[in-house]
């Protein structure tokens, strides 16, 4: 295989995928793991744009990205126990309103 | 076909079905399991795109940390069945208009790709993507972002001890 196109179309496969779960799933956990399997499939792009150039940019960027992911997941777990703490709920068409 | 295609439709597959898989689970815990499923089969593309670094990286802080911090809190707030999803009260066009906008997403992104692979450039020589060369471009020409993502790790521990603690 002489380009990295195969990846780049698996990534934006995986990109939309993500996306669908993110608009048909109704619960807050499944919502954030679709943001998650975007996340990721946007760093098999990367890799696959710093394998085509030959570069190491693109690794330094999925690097950062899996950080910001990791502080992304902590920030919003958090976020997840606090509101099913107030509401018994993950649904996240139960959480209509921004009172408390 | 290249036994090096070969491996990536094989491995590509596996992603894709694990990513379906994790759309339409019932439970929140074999959802879990199958996005790991997921990272894992990334993780190998990643080896096969010269990252060896970045595929242990995923494996160990994607596969290993962050879903473990998922599979935590699904059972810290006892999610594990799901169930069906509740019909919503209203917009009840939205799901069947999630696919298909979806699907539509991904013919389009296949195509936008498809119709320039012509226009890609040769595939550069590879470089030492080992951890050596990686904490050496991290160090030298990364080192700002390097300690801006340190203060962002550090806000986001931060947030999330006090976002959790009992009033």
């Amino acid at each position: 295989m002489d380009t990295a196109m195969p990846y780049v179309l698996l990534s934006a496969i995986l990109f939309a995928l993500g996306v669908m779960g993110v608009l048909i799933r109704r619960n807050a956990l499944m919502i954030f793991m679709s943001i998650e399997l975007m996340l990721n499939s946007a760093n098999l792009a990367l890799v696959a744009f710093a394998r085509q150039w030959g570069q190491l940019d693109g690794q330094m960027f999925v690097f950062f990205i899996m950080t910001v992911a990791a502080a992304e997941v902590a920030v919003g777990l958090a976020l997840i126990v606090t509101i099913f703490r107030a509401r018994r709920s993950t649904n996240v068409d139960d959480l209509a309103q921004l009172k408390g | 076909m290249s036994p090096d295609l070969l491996l990536f439709l094989i491995i590509a597959l596996v992603a894709v079905a694990a990513a379906l898989g994790m759309l339409f689970s019932r439970s929140a815990l074999y959802a879990a399991l199958f996005l790991i499923m997921n990272f894992g089969a990334v993780a190998v593309l990643y080896l096969l795109l010269n990252a060896p670094f970045l595929a242990v990286v995923q494996v160990s802080v994607y596969a290993g940390a962050i879903m473990v911090l998922f599979l935590f809190v699904i059972m810290l707030l006892g999610a594990e069945r799901l169930g069906r999803d509740p019909e919503p009260a209203t917009m009840r066009w939205q799901r069947p208009l999630a696919i298909v906008l979806a699907v539509v997403l991904i013919v389009q992104a296949v195509y936008v790709f498809a119709a320039r692979a012509g226009a890609a450039p040769a595939v550069a020589e590879a470089v030492d993507a080992g951890p050596l060369n990686i904490g050496k471009t991290l160090i030298n020409s990364y080192l700002l972002p390097f300690e801006v993502i340190a203060i962002v790790l550090l806000a986001a521990m931060i947030g999330a001890v006090v976002l959790t603690r009992d009033k």
